[in-house]
């Protein structure tokens, strides 16, 4: 950690940059924040990088490359793959971004914690960078010390990681470990949910989509939705949502949200990491990845800058509709 | 808020006698922003238009829906009677209750609540209309005619006439089309070559016109005014430029095995040929599929004894670009394939032949210099019996046939009975008929000449089946309706008028022009009565029998009109364009670039614009269309996510509105 | 994450009115049901042929209502959530033959966009057949009624449309 604070540091005093994106302390040792830093002080005071700073950078570099001059950012990563899709989206400004990939060892969901009834989490260790982050050593508030395995708190997406390697970058900085479990398959979830009867495919959305309180923090957070007032804020459009007229809007939003992203989407996973509710929304997206990739050929967003996006490009021979069917039916 | 006016038309009892159009009218009523609602007779009419009118100015209307036929149909008329009565033409919505409503439901049971959601949906569209301004595009002062038969060459022209350039593109290697092949024309008998070639030639000499034979119409794209048209000219393997048309080449092929298309097969020619003595251009054509040279790489004899060098087998298909501002159709006919049509003989007796082979068959430059002759024997035939109807006038589910009348065969057929006569007066000649349909200028005379004066004994009545005999003959077994009776004939030849159908070629330029086709391949037009030339494709026409069957002097009447169409296209300097096209929302853009990435047209660039937002100031990149590439399909309308880019006349939220209505 | 489990009984959680899949008897049982159906057809192509339908006379469900686009790549999959939101139970894109397109390449975007949108819909147990693509010509006015006849009686036995609603709303 202090490695980036230093080379932050050297960067600022160089002029290369004029400002660090990075994640600062939260209030809890669990909840780091994507921080804007601008002095060498404030890097040496706040600055963190641990396993619990899983929030993906990449859309707070929309903003940040307007400004005036570069901003240092470090991207892990999946990251990488969001910022070369907002490249490709004309969304930032790849000459005011200094990118540092940084390295990841997986990072860690809070909600594991608290289901093993260690939530409370006062002193942690063995989640930094520079740990083997195999084991970890918990004291929570109530005095209670435990050792966990990392793998049993680490967020389910790390299991199914796309990639070590950064795609973008200006410079490496400290070190990966492979989390990717033996046989892993990001598209198990959706088959068995393909699997089941139309009547339990039913039941399993409604009693997940259900408990949506429409706070916006999927869409907030994802780096594909980047569009500068949402469709559901659009009053031009009368689908703007303010106060539910009826049962259907959480529904159409996701559905649409997730419709919208399509082929945009890098798969990283933030929609679900902050959803308060605990919702599944990343089995939206990955609905959709699957059935482009099987339909139109294999797509991953953000691997470059350049190439279309199964939405917005065609063959003169694709699947019908009611044929495309046949796939997720076997 | 709108002042909406609401107009329900009769159309007689067209959509009366299924649609209680009052009751309609009275729903109006209740609509939000209706003002007004009347029904009438006829919508369309004069009076209909005046009522439209006096209402907009007695009930200060700003906006109007008609509920009434197809807006493919009226929706022009309709919102040229809202411009003169000074309302902008765009504030107009027609809801179709006739076509999709009235005239596909049983009862007003079914039509009338329909009806009613209809004209709800169209009210709740044009509350949110708003005035739209038509744009202006250029016009390219130059035509092209697709197809080189009596109905391109005439309309090209009449086109030339008018002072316009245009240019002719022929598949075969010459023009003349199907006129070339005939004989005699009725009513009057002249000599079909006789009359045509002069015109040909015409063609040919005329400064104006430019002639594009062995070539095809391979891709097309832009709009009325401003086509841009690919055409590929097929090697000929023979420079036209360097070829005398001395014909040596022609003479020395030692491939003559081919069947000779023009004579439909009846003789055979060389791999290198002209198709007929007038051809223009007079340049032969080597057929790559029959020459030696092409199949093996061997013989080349046509290249050494053509005295002016210009056989060159290296010779390239040659792709020209160019563009044009109008568009005639005009790809003709062919007779239907005879074969499906085994229980007459054709293709099992020699003797059985079809009427355009006939026609090749009595021509002085044909297989047989004129002489009526077997094709078995070579003997003249006695006894003749002509089958009317052969794949015309059929049952909607005979899939061999054509359900329509092909108009010209009774006709021809008179004057193919009346020549023979005049040539063999002792053939007996008999003719099975369904009908003898001869309206026309002098028609009905001249087929009563044929019976009364020359004595050809009509049959009326079907033919069951034609046998061939051993002893070389065919027997034909009919029925005469009128005496009730089996008819058995031992004839000499059988000729079989088969149905007509449009060139199969239109499926692709129906394809690539976007117009659309009936279901018998015949081109539709913008209006089947009027506007028979236009197709709804603005800037393309039709002449000929690509539209329907018709004859000679029909065709070239038609020729002219499309003509006279092109004409009136060309001769403006501007025309009104489309405003019903895209429009990005400044302040919601976010210049992602995926509206431009589904343009057909490229008609979305991004600008850097200052753009003041709630109080904030700052340069942003955001698209922006070009209204004179758009043509509004709206397919960025829907990449955009956040709804920012609109389409104008079908914006995002009258479709909601529109959906919302249905689904009350 | 959760742990993507069956519902102890999905059936439960139906209220009757959508029992359309499970209660499919029941649903027909229901003479009066009158499905909503909207149809998207393209100006060009689907249109016209809806037009021609009309000039042959070629009768279908009054059901069915038709929404006339430029396009069928001006059909928003958002109008067709809108249309299940207002308790459509069917809805059908007419759109002219790939390669057809009066504006080129509309409906190959059509393609891939409904392809993924019914793919969706089926993933959240909204049944398949209620979400149509079809490629009508100007030409095929018998095929229009045929195509819209067939589409009314499927939507017509597969009764009403599930709703997908926040069951927290139920009573």
């Amino acid at each position: 950690m202090q490695e980036l604070i230093n080379r932050a540091k050297e960067l600022l005093a160089d002029g290369t940059v004029v400002r660090v994106l990075g994640w600062k302390k939260g209030d809890l040792p669990y909840n780091p924040e994507p921080h804007i830093f601008t002095s060498a002080q404030e890097l040496e005071k706040d600055f963190i990088y641990n396993g619990f700073c899983g929030a993906n950078l990449s859309k707070y570099m929309i903003a940040a490359t307007k400004l005036e001059g570069k901003t240092l950012v470090f991207l892990k990563p999946c990251d990488t793959f969001s910022f070369n899709q907002l490249i490709k989206e004309h969304q930032v400004n790849r000459d005011n971004a200094y990118i540092i990939g940084v390295g990841c060892k997986g990072k860690l969901d809070h909600r594991k914690f608290a289901a093993m009834g260690l939530g409370d989490i006062a002193e942690i260790s063995g989640i930094e960078l520079s740990d083997a982050c195999d084991r970890i050593h918990v004291k929570t508030i109530y005095g209670e010390e435990k050792d966990i395995d990392y793998r049993d708190v680490m967020l389910e997406r790390c299991f199914f990681c796309k990639t070590k390697e950064h795609q973008i970058f200006d410079e490496k900085l400290l070190d990966s470990k492979d989390t990717v479990a033996e046989g892993a398959d990001r598209f198990e979830e959706v088959r068995k949910i393909e699997a089941m009867t139309p009547a339990e495919r039913y039941a399993f959305f409604r009693s997940e989509l259900s408990k949506c309180i429409r706070c916006n923090a999927c869409r907030n957070v994802c780096p594909a939705c980047n569009c500068r007032h949402c469709v559901f804020d659009n009053t031009k459009y009368d689908t703007a949502q303010k106060a539910n007229a009826d049962t259907f809007e959480e529904n159409m939003f996701h559905i649409i949200r997730a419709f919208h992203v399509a082929g945009r989407c890098t798969d990283c996973g933030e929609c679900s990491r902050v959803c308060p509710q605990n919702i599944p929304l990343h089995l939206f997206n990955r609905k959709f990845i699957l059935d482009a990739d099987d339909l139109y050929g294999e797509f991953q967003a953000g691997s470059d800058t350049t190439t279309p996006g199964p939405l917005t490009a065609y063959t003169l021979h694709d699947v019908e509709p009611a044929a495309g069917l046949e796939r997720s039916r076997g | 808020m709108q002042r909406i006016g609401v107009f329900v038309c009769h159309c007689g009892t067209n959509i009366a006698a299924t649609v209680d159009v009052s009751k309609v009218a009275e729903a109006a009523k209740h609509e939000p922003g209706v003002v007004y609602a009347v029904d009438y007779t006829y919508m369309c009419s004069e009076n209909g238009q005046n009522l439209i009118a006096q209402a907009i100015k007695d009930y200060g209307l700003t906006a109007i829906v008609v509920c009434s036929c197809s807006p493919r149909m009226h929706e022009a008329t309709f919102r040229a009677v809202a411009e003169k009565a000074g309302i902008n033409p765009f504030m107009v919505e027609i809801a179709n209750i006739r076509e999709q409503c009235s005239w596909v439901h049983k009862d007003m049971e079914e039509g009338t609540p329909k009806a009613i959601t209809l004209m709800k949906t169209a009210v709740a569209k044009v509350n949110l209309d708003s005035p739209l301004q038509e744009g202006e595009s250029t016009v390219t002062k130059r035509a092209l005619v697709i197809g080189g038969g009596i109905a391109g060459i005439q309309t090209a022209l009449d086109i030339a006439d008018a002072g316009y350039k245009v240019d002719i593109v022929e598949k075969l290697p010459s023009i003349g089309g199907r006129m070339s092949q005939l004989d005699k024309t009725f009513p009057t008998l002249d000599c079909s070559s006789c009359i045509l070639t002069p015109r040909m030639t015409e063609v040919n000499q005329n400064p104006n016109i430019r002639i594009f034979t062995y070539s095809e119409v391979t891709d097309v794209s832009g709009f009325v005014g401003n086509f841009t048209v690919q055409i590929t000219k097929h090697s000929r393997s023979v420079r036209a430029e360097d070829c005398t048309g001395c014909g040596i080449c022609t003479s020395k092929c030692p491939s003559r095995k081919t069947p000779n298309e023009f004579n439909r097969g009846l003789d055979t020619r060389p791999a290198i040929y002209i198709p007929f003595a007038q051809a223009i251009p007079n340049v032969p054509v080597i057929d790559k599929e029959h020459c030696i040279h092409f199949k093996t790489g061997k013989c080349g004899i046509c290249s050494k004894v053509c005295p002016s060098h210009a056989v060159d087998y290296e010779l390239k298909d040659e792709i020209i670009e160019e563009k044009y501002g109008a568009i005639v159709v005009a790809t003709g006919f062919d007779m239907i394939d005879l074969h499906k049509f085994g229980e007459l003989g054709y293709g099992v007796s020699k003797d059985v032949v079809s009427s355009i082979e006939l026609e090749r068959l009595m021509n002085a430059a044909g297989p047989t210099s004129g002489h009526l002759e077997r094709m078995s024997d070579h003997k003249q035939p006695k006894e003749m019996v002509f089958i009317q109807c052969v794949g015309s006038r059929c049952a909607p589910d005979d899939r061999r046939g054509k359900t329509y009348c092909s108009k010209i065969c009774c006709m021809y057929t008179a004057k193919q009975a009346i020549l023979i006569k005049d040539h063999y007066p002792d053939t007996n000649i008999h003719v099975f008929y369904i009908d003898v349909r001869t309206p026309g200028k002098n028609f009905d005379e001249f087929y009563r000449r044929a019976v009364e004066q020359y004595g050809v004994d009509y049959i009326k009545g079907n033919v069951g089946k034609v046998t061939p005999l051993p002893n070389g003959k065919l027997h034909v077994h009919g029925v005469d309706l009128l005496d009730q009776k089996d008819v058995e004939i031992d004839a000499d030849m059988v000729v079989l008028a088969g149905a007509i159908e449009p060139n199969p070629d239109i499926r692709k330029l129906a394809t690539m022009l976007t117009l659309s086709i009936d279901n018998n391949n015949f081109l539709n037009e913008a209006h089947a009565k009027l506007r028979p030339v236009e197709a709804a494709t603005a800037g393309v026409f039709m002449s000929g029998v690509v539209q329907g069957p018709k004859d000679i002097p029909e065709t070239v009447a038609q020729a002219g009109a499309a003509a006279i169409k092109v004409v009136g296209l060309l001769a403006k300097d501007k025309l009104k364009t489309n405003p019903c096209i895209a429009e990005p929302d400044e302040l919601y853009c976010n210049g992602c670039s995926v509206c431009a990435n589904v343009c057909p047209y490229g008609a979305i660039t991004y600008v850097d614009k200052e753009i003041r937002d709630h109080g904030l100031r700052e340069t942003r990149r955001i698209a922006s269309v070009n209204s004179a590439l758009c043509k509004g399909c709206g397919a960025c309308s829907v990449a955009c996510p956040s709804g920012a880019m609109n389409l104008k006349g079908f914006t995002n939220r009258q479709i909601m509105a529109e959906v919302d209505t249905v689904c009350q | 994450m959760p742990v993507i489990e069956k519902t102890a009984s999905p059936e439960a959680m139906l209220e009757k009115e959508n029992l359309a899949y499970l209660g499919e008897a029941d649903a027909k049982k229901e003479s009066t049901f009158t499905p909503k159906i909207v149809a998207f057809c393209c100006n060009w192509c689907s249109y016209a042929g809806a037009d021609l339908a009309g000039n042959n006379r070629a009768d279908y469900p009054a059901d069915i209502k038709i929404i006339r686009v430029p396009c069928s790549g001006r059909v928003n999959p958002l109008f067709i959530m809108r249309a299940f939101e207002k308790g459509a139970d069917g809805v059908i894109i007419c759109g002219c033959h790939p390669g057809d397109c009066h504006y080129t390449t509309g409906n190959y975007y059509t393609r891939r966009r409904m392809a993924l949108l019914i793919s969706m819909l089926d993933y959240l147990g909204v049944d398949k057949g209620r979400v149509r693509v079809e490629w009508v010509s100007a030409s095929e006015g018998a095929r229009f009624a045929s195509i819209m006849n067939e589409f009314a009686d499927t939507i017509k036995n597969l009764g009403r449309n599930v709703r997908l609603e926040d069951i927290r709303c139920r009573n």
